[in-house]
This record gives C-alpha cells, sequence and structure tokens, in this order.
C-alpha cells in the first residue's frame, strides 16, 4: 500500500512535472482515442502477415494431417510441443505480476499489470493452438475432457499428466481472463465516459455498469485480491504440471524430481523476458515514459537475473546428480546434450539462459534499454532452446540404438512456429488500439506517495533526510524520463 | 497512526540477558550434555544420528536468519527493518554452530558412525568384499578429504558473510548515514548468490549421502525449504518472547502478520518440493529412486512419514489461512514451536532411516539431545542479541517500519 512514510530512497514510479490524474488519464488514452499512427499499421501489417502464414501452416497441417511435420518413429514429439511449453511459458508473467506482487505489495506492478496479463492470455492461446493442432482432428478437440459419451467404456486416462495438463490450463486461462477482465472494469468506465456515439456504447456494455461509487471500489479491491490469491497457487500449478507432462515418463534426462520447480522458475523468466520485448518498444512508441519507467525496467532485469540463476542451479544439479547417480543412461542423457550431435542447441541454451543474463549484474546493461531489449530477446532464443534440448536430445537416442535418428523439423513446422509470433503480434497490437495499456485507475493511486513531482516537493519542503535526498537524485541519473538536470541544481 | 507513536518507543533499550530465560537455557544445555554422553555411552550410532540431525538444524536456523537479513536489504523491504536485530543475532551464531556441525560430521565419519555408507575399508577397492561399484563411481566426489574440505569452505564462506554483515549493521548505528546500508545492500547480493548456488551441494552432503546410492535432484531445494521455514518460525518465535516480556514495542501485530505470511506461504512451498519429489519417484518407480520412499514406508516409519505432512502442512494452512490468526500472537507462537517440532520431525524422516534404520527409537538421546540444542542455540542467540540495542535506529527503513500498515 502507498504509506505517507515511503522512504525517500524509494525511486519514482511516475515521472514528469506536472502529472494530474487528468493527465495521467489523456496520456494512456492516446492510443485508444486516436487514429493509429505510421508505426502501428507496420507492425500490425508484418504481424498480421504472420498469423496468415499461421493460417495456411495450420490449414496445411490439418488437410494433410500430422506427417507434414518433421516427426518420425523415435522422435514422436519435438517442435509442435517445444512451441507449446515455450509459449505457456510466457504466459506466466501477466499472472505473476498481477496476483504474486500484489501479494507483496509491490507497486510497480501497477504500471506494467495490464499489458503483462494481456500478453499472458494472447500467449496461452498460442499454446492452445498447438495442442489442437497436435490433435491433428480438432473436430475432436473435446475429446481430453471427461465427458459422459456413447463411446462405450472410452474415457480419459485421469493418471495421465496430459489431462491433469487440460485442466491446469484451462483453469488458468479462464481465471487469467477474470482477472485482467475485472482490473479493466474501472478503466473501460472511463474511455465509456469520454467516448460518443456507437463506440460509448460498445465500451458502455463492457464496462459492466461501473459507476465509480465507493462501493464498486470497495468489491473490485476485495476481488482482486480473493483472485490474487486464486491465481497464485494456480499460476505454480501450470507449469509444474507442464513439467510432470515429462518427469513422471522414465525417460533420462525427462525423469528428474527438481523438474516442478525448475521449470515454474524458467517460466517466470521467460514471461518476464518477453514482457521487457513488448513493454520497451510499447513505452517508446505511444509515449508511456513517465509511466514505465527506467524503475521498472531495472526492476524487471533483476527478476530476470534471479529466476535466470535459478534456472542456472537447476541446470547445474541436474548435470552434477545425472553424474552423481551413477545411472549409466541418465549420465549418457547428459552426455549426449552437451557434447552429442545436438551440442549446439545445448550450448546456446547455456549462454542465452544463464551466462547473458549475468550481463544485468552491471548497472550500466541493467538500464541500458537497448541492451535491455537485445538481452530479452535473447533469453526468449535461450527458453526455447530449453525446451527444444529437453524434448528432442532425450527422445533421439532412446534405449534401442537401432532406432537413434535425428530430428529436423519440416517447413511446415517453421511457419507453424512464426505463424504462431504473428498471431500474437496481431492480437497484442489490437489490443493496444482498444484497450488502456496501463492501468489507469492504478497508475493513479501512486501519484500523491510514489510520483517524482511528490517527492521532489518533499526535498523542496526539507521534509526529508539530506543524504537520503541525494541519493534519490542520483538514483534518478539513469532515467531517460526525467526533467533535465539543472532543475535539480535548484534544490 | 500518527507520528507521536515514535515518542513511546526507546529504540536504545538492550536486551538484558538473566533471569528465567538463562538459567532455564543453561539447564537445558546439561541436560543435553548429560543425555548425549548417555547415549554416546550406550548406543553410539543412534546418539550421532541425533547429533548430526540437531547440529544441522542448528546451523540451518542461523544461516536462514542470515538468508533473512540480505533477502530483505536485496529486495529493499522495508516493513522488517524494524526487527533485523533478531536475525543479526542468528548469524552471528552461525560460526559456531558451523563448528559443532563440521566436529559431528568429521567425528561421526573417523569413528564410522555417520556416512559409513561410503565410507568404508575398501569400499572403492575391485575384489574387495566391501566393494561397492556404485560407490566407486562417485567415490572422486564422495571422500573423506573433499568431503570436509566442501563443508569447511561453504560454512566457513557463510560464516565471514554473517560476520561482515553484522559488522555493518553495527557500523550504521555508530556512524549512521546511508554507506554501511549501501555496502551491506553489495554483501547481501554476493552472499545471496553463493549461497543459493552451493545450499543444494550443502544438502546432498550432509544428508543425501547419509544414504549414498539414492540421489534426488530435488533434494537441495526440499532441504532450503525446510532450512526456511524453521528459520522464520525461530524469528517469529524469538519475536513474539520479546514483545511479551515487553520489549520491541515498535513491532505490532502488522509485522507479525507478515511474518505469519511468509510462514504459511513457505509451508506450501515446502509441501510443494516435498510432494513433487514424492509423487515423481512414486509415479516412475524405478527402483534406485523408491528405496528411499520404501524405507520410509517401512512400519517403524510409516505413521510418521505421514504426521509429518500433516504437522508441516495441513495444521499451518489450516490454521494460517485467515487474516486474524496471523495477527495474533499467541495463535502464531503455537503454529511456530508447533513447526519447529515438525521440521525436527521432518529430518528426522530424512536421516533416520539411512542410519539407525529399523532401530531407531524416541527417548532420552533424542529428546536429551534436542533440548540440549535448543538450551545452547537460546543461550548463545541471547547472548548476542544482548550485547546491541534491539532495532538499527539508522537503518534508511526504519519510518516505513514504524508506520506499517496492512
Amino acid at each position: 500500500m502507498s504509506s505517507h512514510h515511503e522512504s525517500i530512497l524509494r525511486e519514482p514510479l511516475i515521472t514528469g512535472e506536472n502529472i494530474t490524474y487528468t493527465k495521467i488519464t489523456n496520456d494512456i488514452l492516446v492510443p485508444v482515442e486516436n487514429k493509429a499512427n505510421k508505426a502501428w499499421w507496420i507492425g500490425f501489417t508484418i504481424s498480421a502477415l504472420g498469423a496468415l502464414l499461421w493460417v495456411v501452416a495450420v490449414g496445411y497441417t490439418f488437410w494433410t494431417g500430422i506427417g507434414a511435420w518433421g516427426l518420425n518413429k523415435t522422435v514422436g514429439w519435438a517442435w509442435d510441443i517445444t512451441g507449446f511449453v515455450w509459449w505457456v511459458g510466457i504466459g506466466h508473467a501477466g499472472t505473476l505480476i498481477s496476483a504474486i506482487l500484489l501479494l507483496f505489495r509491490q507497486n510497480w506492478r501497477n504500471s506494467i499489470n495490464r499489458s503483462a496479463e494481456a500478453m499472458t492470455i494472447f500467449a496461452v492461446i498460442c499454446a492452445a493452438t498447438y495442442v489442437v493442432s497436435h490433435m491433428g482432428r480438432p473436430w475432436l478437440a473435446y475429446w481430453p475432457l471427461p465427458l459422459p459419451n456413447q463411446f462405450g467404456s472410452l474415457w480419459v486416462n485421469f493418471n495421465s499428466p496430459l489431462v491433469w495438463d487440460v485442466f491446469a490450463i484451462s483453469t488458468y486461462f479462464s481465471v487469467s481472463l477474470v482477472f485482467w477482465y475485472t482490473g479493466l472494469l474501472p478503466d473501460i468506465a472511463t474511455v465509456r465516459d469520454r467516448a460518443t456515439g456507437l463506440r460509448r456504447r460498445i465500451y458502455s456494455i463492457m464496462s459492466f455498469g461501473w459507476n465509480g461509487s465507493v462501493k464498486t471500489w470497495q468489491r473490485f479491491e476485495a476481488v482482486s485480491l480473493i483472485l490474487a490469491g486464486v491465481s497464485t497457487p494456480l499460476v505454480l500449478s501450470v507449469h509444474t504440471i507442464v513439467s510432470m507432462d515429462f518427469a513422471t515418463s522414465l525417460v533420462p534426462g525427462w525423469h528428474t524430481t527438481i523438474f516442478p520447480p525448475y521449470f515454474v522458475a524458467g517460466a517466470i523468466f521467460s514471461g518476464f523476458a518477453m514482457v521487457q520485448t513488448l513493454l520497451l518498444v510499447t513505452r517508446k512508441v505511444m509515449n508511456f515514459e513517465n509511466y514505465i519507467t527506467m524503475f521498472h525496467i531495472e526492476s524487471m532485469n533483476k527478476i530476470i537475473i534471479l529466476t535466470g540463476s535459478i534456472v542456472g542451479v537447476a541446470y547445474l544439479t541436474e548435470l552434477f546428480i545425472a553424474w552423481y547417480s551413477g545411472v549409466e543412461y541418465e549420465q549418457y542423457a547428459f552426455l549426449n546434450r552437451v557434447s552429442g550431435p545436438y551440442w549446439w542447441a545445448y550450448w546456446s541454451m547455456m549462454t542465452c539462459n544463464v551466462i547473458s543474463p549475468q550481463l544485468f549484474w552491471l548497472k550500466k546493461v541493467r538500464t541500458s534499454i537497448a541492451a535491455s531489449w537485445i538481452l530479452s530477446i535473447v533469453v526468449n532464443i535461450g527458453m526455447w532452446f530449453e525446451r527444444f534440448v529437453i524434448i528432442v536430445t532425450s527422445l533421439h537416442r532412446d534405449y534401442l540404438p537401432s532406432s537413434w535418428v535425428m530430428f529436423y523439423p519440416s517447413i511446415i513446422d517453421v511457419c507453424v512456429f512464426i505463424g504462431s509470433i504473428g498471431l500474437f503480434f496481431t492480437m497484442f497490437l489490437l489490443f493496444l488500439r482498444v484497450l488502456p495499456a496501463i492501468a489507469m485507475a492504478e497508475v493513479k493511486l501512486l501519484l500523491k506517495s510514489s510520483s517524482d513531482q511528490s517527492k521532489q516537493k518533499l526535498i523542496r519542503d526539507k521534509k526529508v533526510d539530506p543524504e537520503q535526498a541525494e541519493a534519490y537524485l542520483q538514483s534518478l541519473e539513469k532515467y531517460d524520463s526525467v526533467i533535465p538536470k539543472p532543475e535539480y541544481a535548484k534544490i | 497512526m500518527g507520528t507521536h507513536d515514535n515518542h513511546t518507543h526507546n529504540f536504545t533499550q538492550e536486551f538484558e540477558f538473566t533471569g528465567k530465560a538463562k538459567t532455564w537455557s543453561l539447564i537445558a544445555i546439561v541436560v543435553g550434555v548429560l543425555a548425549i554422553a548417555f547415549g554416546l555411552y550406550t548406543n553410539a550410532e543412534r546418539t550421532f544420528a541425533n547429533l548430526l540431525l540437531m547440529s544441522y538444524y542448528f546451523t540451518c536456523v542461523c544461516a536462514a536468519g542470515l538468508f533473512f537479513i540480505c533477502l530483505q536489504y536485496v529486495a529493499q523491504a522495508g516493513w522488517s527493518a524494524g526487527l533485523l536485530r533478531i536475525p543479526e543475532a542468528f548469524a552471528k551464531v552461525l560460526p559456531i554452530a558451523s563448528v559443532i556441525l563440521i566436529i559431528v560430521a568429521a567425528s561421526g565419519l573417523l569413528t564410522h558412525n555417520l556416512y559409513h555408507h561410503w565410507h568404508q575399508e575398501g569400499i572403492t577397492e575391485v575384489g574387495n568384499p566391501n566393494y561397492d561399484p556404485i560407490i566407486a563411481g562417485k567415490a572422486s566426489y564422495l571422500n573423506m578429504p573433499f568431503f570436509l574440505t566442501r563443508m569447511v569452505l561453504l560454512l566457513g564462506i557463510y560464516s565471514i558473510f554473517a560476520r561482515v554483515i553484522t559488522k555493518f549493521s553495527n557500523n550504521e548505528d555508530l556512524e549512521g548515514g546511508l554507506s554501511s546500508y549501501k555496502k551491506n545492500f553489495k554483501f547481501a547480493i554476493i552472499f545471496l548468490i553463493i549461497f543459493g548456488f552451493t545450499t543444494p551441494l550443502w544438502a546432498f552432503d550432509t544428508i543425501m549421502s547419509l544414504e549414498a546410492h539414492w540421489f534426488s535432484t530435488m533434494f537441495g531445494w526440499y532441504n532450503f525449504a525446510a532450512m526456511w521455514v524453521s528459520g522464520l518460525c525461530t524469528i517469529t518465535l524469538t519475536v513474539i518472547l520479546l514483545k511479551k516480556s515487553g520489549y520491541m514495542t515498535w513491532i505490532n501485530e502488522n509485522h507479525l502478520h507478515d511474518l505469519g505470511k511468509f510462514i504459511f506461504a513457505f509451508s506450501i512451498f515446502w509441501t510443494y518440493v516435498w510432494f513433487s519429489q514424492f509423487l515423481l519417484i512414486y509415479y516412475a518407480n524405478i527402483p534406485e529412486e523408491t528405496v528411499y520412499f520404501y524405507k520410509r514406508w517401512e512400519p517403524a516409519y510409516k505413521p510418521w512419514f505421514w504426521v509429518n505432512i500433516v504437522i508441516n502442512f495441513l495444521a499451518p494452512i489450516l490454521i494460517l489461512m485467515t487474516r486474524d490468526s496471523k495477527r495474533q500472537m499467541n495463535t502464531l507462537m503455537f503454529v511456530c514451536i508447533m513447526l519447529l517440532c515438525g521440521h525436527w520431525l521432518d529430518y528426522y524422516m530424512m536421516i533416520m532411516p539411512g542410519t539407525v534404520a529399523e532401530h531407531r527409537g524416541f527417548g532420552i538421546i533424542e529428546i536429551g539431545t534436542a533440548l540440549g540444542f535448543a538450551g545452547l542455540f537460546t543461550f548463545l542467540m541471547l547472548t548476542q542479541l544482548s550485547k546491541k540495542s534491539l532495532v538499527s535506529s539508522n537503518h534508511p527503513f526504519l519510518q516505513e517500519s514504524l508506520h506499517h500498515h496492512i
């Protein structure tokens, strides 16, 4: 909770001069209330072409069957599941930011939760498309559900983690959607109040009659906290169960007990990287620099080093225990990963996930927008390789050396993947145009306590310790969005 | 809350270590020494298992104190600034705890009362009746000199950080300003990296190698979870007992609420790692791995196997679910004591099946050793606590902590 006793050492969550509640609304609604600019149209055209590629590639898969992919007898699960896990992982940051950071009372979440949650929903949709397209017969997609049926004693296998996955992900998707939409209500109402004509009618229906009374706000706060409590175990359960798709098996390299928390950490890692990738561009193109500040960027980078290092501990533990176990198959699985025909995939994973994020220990790198953006993409590449390494290197050399093969993706595999990225960006860009990308109501809560202007006022009024004030002013040097230095010289 | 609250607190107040606390902790130490002496005379192996359990538990709680401090620095937490002196006292005891753990492990090894699964005459020699090919395969890691070197090195590094970080916190009292805070921030980061990367090894060595054939990648994080929950409970319990004796008036139900939330959350985290380890081994049903749980499902242990889950998961989750229970001192105190007993049982379930197996017991040796170490911890920790004021009054986030309200 924002407090009147917030230490001056805390960096500002809102920068800029003469920020008022109205100005926040005006700034954030610019993309929603005006015609799109050129940058948006360029981005949208490219993404929509990508989405079209996805439609063609998946359509082709449905028409010809799964044989269109590069799978073979030994490697029956490769590119598709890699893409699925990659997207589900990315879909973790939104709920983490909205739920766990809310429970921890981390106010900096207020500026980034909205777009992170939207991103989560789109990422989970992309993941779901992989599941459906791998079914080959999407009209039978209801089969994993335990529905009463006329097929005799046919029933889902409740012992299978794949069925757990169906429940975990669909529940996660539903709750994330509810959480996101609940948070949107006051902001949609704001858009409604400023709109006219048909737009007003549409936003009016979408706002569920939000009237901004004290009672609605009270209910809003209560429901947010309850949903945060519900989503926290949920978000952790999703990747836990995804990891069990592998870890419950007997396949060396898949069956290891550290998988659940290690997958969760990896998911948060990739999710934050994707949030970083999207927001660094969004804040620039949409002029949100005052609301998504250097503090937000740096904090996300810190979470990226933390989770990257947790993943690093897990990699090393796996390697060490594979040797320590004395089990020949386990030892070979890891030797094959490190030095087998897929060594380049393993070392790409290690470099992108564990080694390069360590650059964020340097404050210069952590607070450089270009470096943050590049590293966030490097992490996304690394996390894709992680899933590829786990899945393909463990399968392609199984217990029977006569069936050892390599996996090569077909052109369709590659098109489905590129297409899914297009689909994701199409949805995200549409979101930016129709809904406020920053939770206006929640950012406004911080204006009085955590904005640069309120802190500057405290310093001017000499209400804070001068040494701490000095430290605060120093911390502003890295900001790209604060007023130039001479202004401070007056203090 | 108004600012006038500040005037009613006495920030220079120091804890006086006298009276009942001192007498009882000394009595507990004496009881412990007698019980250990009795145990060594009657059943040395069982006594060593208990000594390992308690010295590991003792070291873990002290290390958790240091981890708590570092976490608060790195996360720039404000709420906890008023209670940091308690984990600091834990951290100051860490060097002594480490020495005791090293002595127990080394003498256990030398007398073949501990770790004899991998430390035996001829175990790595082909042709020797004791030869064990699996142990021979890992002998380059599991051998006495390297084992002890690792232990000394890891605990030594942790202890040095404990010394440095508490020293700068002391300097902050004397000099004021931000320089000590900034230094500790840096040391805290370095410690957390080292600790994060090495605790799994510490757990693999000290506990997992008792059953040297068995392996589980989760074991390190499982031990970390147990350490963290028991550390949080000990911190909370100390705060509550000090408050009950009239100290630390600036700590109120809001701080207890946060500590309670931590205990609640990390009890669930402990269960999460415990259950993940169990489920995956149970499900895959590979003999090399299931042997661990097979031993724990023998009649001597099976009831306790389930009690472990009830006491460390079901009880805290049900009791601490509501907001009020976390804000009531007595409820929280009950949960802390229960969880400290619960994690003793957790360590018992980790250690005993691999050492004394079906000859396990619960009697003078167990109770006496536990009491002795509890007394030793209390005595050493309170002695350290009494050396400084109970709050670091120059901590930059102290005002946030004093006005913490949730």
